[in-house]
């Protein structure tokens, strides 16, 4: 059997007193789109840190088709290899991007880095293509652009190496819910034509459910809960997944029982 | 329906509110329109909003659509530069134009506004007793007793104990801190309460006690709540009655169950379809095309015509009018076609 796109396995971060990831192990299958859901403290974001190499584990591996990338890279060269194979989306466009750098000038940076020695011109009308930003938009600078379209530049830039991973690191939550559609729609395009997986982090279960085939939940660094992103969403086992799902908004609601619920399920576990 | 005040430092209501067996309403609009410099249209445009005393009323819109400003409007934290006309009423007291110590009033007790995020809402070097009490003592509405008395209160009501008062911001979570948030705005006994995505930053599962507490409160001390939101399942989980907003304008307000189940406005249904839910089918989602229209241009016609798929040549030349629904005269949409929209979520 060849080996997964992206194998994790038993990675463990502590800060100081606070094991903020927790022996957390999961596969993502070749152009698959796995789910991190979890709350503030979750461990998601740092899991999520560690696989794209921002941060190291205390212990555990990331490995990729087979190649193990949790040791320090020696040089250059294998940074640069380690950053083509795996690219991240942040939450914020608007932090996410330089405010003096337009938007030509982003992709032709990474690309100058990169692929040195090409012609870049070629491959940025090819990204502003593939991410539904006109020519127009490639002159201008952030400030010039609306989120939505910001959120787009940042993919392109992270496509731009060509990556056979994208974390997206609650890329849609700071959108509107149409823009949010926009680039949720964007998103299972590019999966489609490029094979390319995804790692979505969000603690939107309905962004989940849209985007994703299997999904793992987290809980104060530790996996509690995964599967087909459709059977847990369908028949939650554990009683924090039930919360959760529990507690997104919608006509008969009932917050009362929610908190209730939160407060009986903290009841049952020691206090960290 | 309950109006009974809590009103722990004996001082008389304002008299409009003395003067009528039956409340005014917490928050009548009439008319609200807003003219910015250098923009070709107004950024508020013809609105009319009521919040009945205790009721609670969702303003729903996207990002430039005008609901934080119709918010702030309330408490006449106006733009540099902004002209209005129409009038805002809070608690029987037109907020435009009000003098200084009116104004005062109105920001210390009748009215009270929590915001998104309430670490940026809050002196992180002060305690939170300071805090609470802050507005109260220097207003002189309380004795310096009788507000650390009301701040225990309020701070029990909201599920925190009396130990919060001595700590420090940055020792209390952002859940924690919200409850603060709202016991300040509860110090005044406001009349209304202007939430302005008061959840947004939280987690789900926090987000669920937060409402459920603003529920309680509501109840018990008879406050009228207004609550801005991006988040339409959140709208209609909570509210009696929700407005849509769209570029300025009021695009679509009834009773919440009505206007999520059967909108008649398209950029409200829309809206619903391009949410991504755990009822609704997967696959590709309906999203919106194009932008909201740019505030440098004049708008001719209805705003939503460019994006909208039951669009023809008098939706580009003619304003609609909101025109009740049939058998709801409370549901109204301003949409020519609004019985062309086939359509109920069968979900919702």
């Amino acid at each position: 059997m060849p080996d997964p796109l992206l194998e994790v396995r038993g990675l463990c971060r502590t800060f100081g007193d606070v094991r903020a990831v927790d022996d957390v192990s999961f596969t993502l299958p070749d152009g698959g789109s796995l789910g991190i859901v979890g709350e503030s403290g979750s461990g998601k974001t740092t899991t999520a840190r560690i696989i794209v190499g921002l941060d190291r584990a205390d212990a555990g591996h990331v490995r990729v088709r087979g190649q193990d990338r949790t040791a320090q890279p020696r040089g250059r060269t294998e940074r640069l290899a380690r950053a083509r194979q795996i690219q991240m989306v942040f939450q914020d466009p608007y932090l996410s991007l330089d405010p003096r750098t337009g938007v030509e000038a982003v992709l032709r940076e990474t690309l100058k880095l990169h692929k040195p020695g090409t012609d870049p011109a070629p491959r940025i009308r090819e990204l502003l293509d593939q991410v539904g930003l006109g020519t127009r938009a490639a002159d201008a600078l952030p400030r010039e652009l609306s989120g939505g379209q910001r959120q787009r530049v940042a993919i392109a830039r992270a496509l731009a190496v060509e990556p056979t991973i994208l974390v997206l690191d609650e890329a849609v939550a700071a959108l509107d819910v149409s823009v949010q559609a926009q680039i949720l729609n964007l998103l299972a395009d590019i999966r489609e034509q490029t094979r390319i997986g995804y790692l979505f982090i969000t603690h939107d279960l309905g962004v989940v459910r849209c985007v994703t085939d299997d999904v793992i939940v987290m809980r104060r660094g530790r996996v509690v809960e995964s599967g087909r992103t459709a059977d847990v969403l369908a028949l939650p086992n554990h009683a924090y997944t039930r919360l959760l799902m529990a507690s997104v908004p919608r006509p008969g609601w009932n917050p009362h029982a929610i908190g209730t619920a939160r407060r009986a399920l903290q009841a049952t576990e020691p206090t960290t | 329906m309950n109006t009974t005040k809590h009103n722990p430092a004996g001082t008389p209501r304002p008299a409009a509110e003395r003067a009528a067996d039956t409340p005014p309403a917490a928050l009548d609009i009439r008319g609200l329109r807003m003219r910015l410099p250098r923009t070709a249209r107004p950024v508020l445009d013809g609105v009319d909003l009521t919040v009945g005393a205790g009721e609670t009323v969702a303003l729903v819109g996207e990002s430039g659509s005008g609901k934080t400003l119709t918010s702030r409007t309330v408490l006449r934290l106006l733009p540099g530069g902004a002209t209005t006309e129409g009038t805002v009423h809070v608690a029987g007291d037109d907020v435009l134009t009000m003098n200084a110590r009116e104004l005062r009033r109105l920001r210390t007790r009748t009215a009270a506004m929590i915001f998104q995020d309430p670490r940026a809402a809050i002196n992180p070097l002060r305690r939170i007793d300071d805090f609470l009490t802050e507005s109260v003592r220097l207003n002189k509405i309380m004795t310096p007793a009788a507000a650390n008395a009301r701040a225990v209160e309020l701070l029990e009501a909201v599920g925190l104990t009396a130990d919060a008062l001595r700590r420090h911001p940055g020792e209390l979570s952002g859940g924690m801190l919200q409850r603060v948030m709202i016991a300040a705005a509860l110090m005044g006994d406001p009349a209304l309460l202007l939430a302005d995505e008061p959840t947004t930053a939280l987690d789900v599962t926090t987000q669920a006690e937060v409402v459920a507490l603003l529920g309680d409160l509501r109840a018990r001390f008879g406050t009228g709540l207004l609550f801005v939101t991006h988040d339409l399942g959140l709208a209609a989980a909570i509210s009696d009655r929700v407005y849509v907003m769209y570029a300025g304008r009021i695009a679509e307000t009834g009773p919440a169950a009505s206007v999520f189940a059967r909108p008649r406005h398209p950029y409200t249904k829309a809206l619903l379809d391009s949410t991504p839910d755990l009822d609704a089918p997967r696959g590709r989602l309906a999203a919106i095309d194009g932008q909201p229209p740019d505030l440098r241009r004049e708008l001719t016609g209805c705003p939503f015509a460019p994006r909208c798929a039951h669009a023809d040549e008098v939706c580009t030349v003619e304003a609609p009018r909101r025109t009740p629904a049939p058998g709801e005269p409370a549901h109204t949409a301003g949409c020519h076609h609004s019985d062309r929209l086939e359509g109920t979520r069968g979900d919702a």
